[in-house]
């Protein structure tokens, strides 16, 4: 049986590259080494449906979907989004870098705002890094070297199962070579999470008081404990302290850093202030933060977006120059502010992840969704295209949530579309409806 | 009712049907909220039981269940379409929406749970 080693998981932003899957007459009938999440990506496409022809609702929101053809689909989306005078495009992080490229010249050629799934997600850690700066390095030294692992409002046993044996807590290093044995790991969550059972040290903190929280250990680091009160964030002083003493006697702390961070109160401030720490503590320690990125490629999404247009998310097209104001040109502040009049989205679920105020008005304008599979966004899309999956049924680049680039393999044959293909094709319409021909 | 704070976040049953979320297996997934064992005996409610989460944003009926480490003041739901119904769409000039740390009540219902369909179709207006 033909077996594909090292294959990249398109799951999450670990972007695991040791998988190893069967392949019989272009099925995949097993995945070893993945984790759950892994495992359900990889073999999708053969456990349940997916989306198999292009559709149309021809009579609004309120009529059915019905089949057409790809030709028909990409020439309503081109017309959808020529017509639209503030167009938007969201998402384009579970894709290759490839399809990113053109969904930013798609996004250039129709004047639209361009925005990834980082809205929802690390969009606070990119202003937070633009503030000021995220000192980082590669998960491999991060496995080799770091004897501290902090997991700031993360939960990996849940979202990144694998990234503790292979990077971080679990993982045996060229100067941590008993594993766990050699490293120290404190967990910050206001839940006592299935990642905090294993923690040294869980700082359980009210929900909503990172900001402080950080702060108080800003100020232990710097030898003002005395100004402290006995309780922080929920927390006894002691131990605060304790936590303080543990990042003064590491060699080497990493901070990885999820949604506990940058979807609470304070957010971008909060990532803003953990970076004040890792400045602080770098003054004696070597000290480090990784954002612990969700979807696999959202961290490829702002490496294109800023390669070719300057900024990592919440860009706008509108004036012919890329302009870039997240909280004013994010997706969620556009449809909150009922600013735009046509939606496309590709390889992400606003329907699913998106609040509800959101949501009400995509339901009142023209959208178009690009994806593998129905999803909360294909109850309210006007045309919906299907789309391969990429890292299975076609190849391209991803970037883990370290920055570090890495090429995904084609693993079976498709008679669907690439998310890259299917933009092409948009683009190449869009022009022709402009009267500027083909691509 | 229960005066409390909702908190949503990725659980590894929502992230393994994150495919699939026109599946029974994904709305077992998603479609539930977790309280500490004292917060459901104030509120007379058994595990599977229904309860109305509300906030200044909305309102979701969901089954509870127990996780027994969560603090007394906290509402769990997985993120997706069930915990977004109430989470704040504030972005506070920043882009992000506040999914965590929402002001929250909680009490028992008769109500239905909402499939994901039905749900998204609350929206249409
Ligand atoms: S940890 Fe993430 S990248 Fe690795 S196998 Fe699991 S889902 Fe895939």
């Amino acid at each position: 049986m033909p077996v594909i080693k090292d294959v990249v998981c398109t799951f999450c932003g670990c972007l695991c590259d040791d998988l190893e899957v069967t392949v019989e007459d272009n099925k995949i009938t097993k995945v070893g080494k993945a984790c759950k999440l892994g495992r359900a990506k990889t073999m999708g496409m053969f456990l349940h449906e997916r989306i198999e022809k292009p559709m149309i609702r021809k009579n609004g929101k309120d009529s059915e979907l019905e089949e057409c053809s790809y030709d028909e689909a990409i020439t309503k989306a081109a017309e959808i989004l020529v017509a639209a005078k503030r167009p938007i495009s969201y998402g384009w992080c579970s894709t290759s870098c490839e399809a990113i490229e053109k969904a930013v010249v798609l996004a250039e050629e129709t004047g639209s705002l361009f925005d990834s799934t980082a809205n929802v997600c690390h969009g606070p850690s990119a202003l937070a890094t633009q503030e000021k700066g995220a000192p980082s390095c590669s998960l491999g030294t991060a496995k080799n070297y770091a004897d501290l692992i902090i997991f700031w409002g993360c939960n990996p046993v849940h979202a990144h199962p694998r990234h503790q044996t292979r990077y971080s807590t679990m993982a045996k290093g060229a100067f941590t070579p008993n594993g766990k044995k050699d490293k120290k790991m404190i967990v910050v969550d206001p839940r006592n999470t299935d990642t905090a059972k294993k923690a040294d040290l869980l700082l359980q903190l009210n929900p909503g008081t990172d900001y402080v929280l950080v702060e108080a250990l800003r100020a232990i680091v710097n030898g003002h404990a005395d100004v402290l009160p006995d309780e922080i964030a929920g927390i006894p002083k002691a131990t605060v302290m304790e936590a303080a003493e543990m990042c003064k006697a590491a060699k080497f702390t990493v901070i990885y850093f999820g949604m506990g961070v940058t979807q609470t109160r304070g957010r971008y401030k909060s990532g803003d202030n953990v970076s004040s720490l890792v400045s602080d503590l770098s003054q004696t320690n070597k000290v480090v933060m990784i954002p612990m990125r969700g979807h696999y490629n959202v961290t490829g999404f702002g490496q294109v977006a800023a390669w070719e247009a300057g900024f990592p998310m919440a860009l706008d097209f509108s004036r012919g120059v890329a302009y870039y104001n997240p909280g004013e040109t994010g997706t969620n502040d556009v449809l909150m502010r009922r600013e735009v009049d046509a939606f496309i989205t590709g390889a992400a679920d606003p329907g699913a992840h998106f609040p509800q105020e959101s949501i009400k008005y995509l339901y009142k304008i023209p959208a178009i969704q690009v994806d593998g599979y129905a999803n909360p966004t294909t109850e309210f899309s006007d045309v919906v295209i299907p789309a391969a999956i990429a890292g299975v049924e076609c190849e391209g680049t991803a970037y883990r949530m370290d920055s570090q680039p890495i090429r995904m393999k084609k693993l079976i044959e498709t008679t669907f579309k690439s998310d890259e293909e299917i933009l092409t094709e948009i683009i190449a319409k869009v022009r022709e409806l402009k009267g500027e021909g083909g691509a | 009712m229960i005066e409390t704070i909702l908190i949503s976040a990725r659980t590894i049953d929502q992230g393994a049907t994150l495919e699939e979320k026109t599946s029974q297996a994904y709305f077992d997934a998603a479609a539930y909220c977790e309280l500490n064992e004292g917060n459901l005996e104030a509120l007379g409610v058994s595990v599977d039981q229904n309860v109305k989460v509300a906030t200044a944003h909305g309102v979701v009926v969901v089954p509870a269940k127990i996780d027994k480490r969560l603090p007394d003041d906290i509402v769990f739901i997985p993120m997706g379409p069930w915990a977004n119904a109430i989470v704040d769409p504030d972005t506070c000039g920043c882009g992000m929406p506040g999914f965590k740390g929402v002001p929250a009540t909680v009490e028992a219902t008769a109500d239905p749970v909402l499939n994901m369909k039905d749900l998204m179709a609350t929206y249409k207006e």
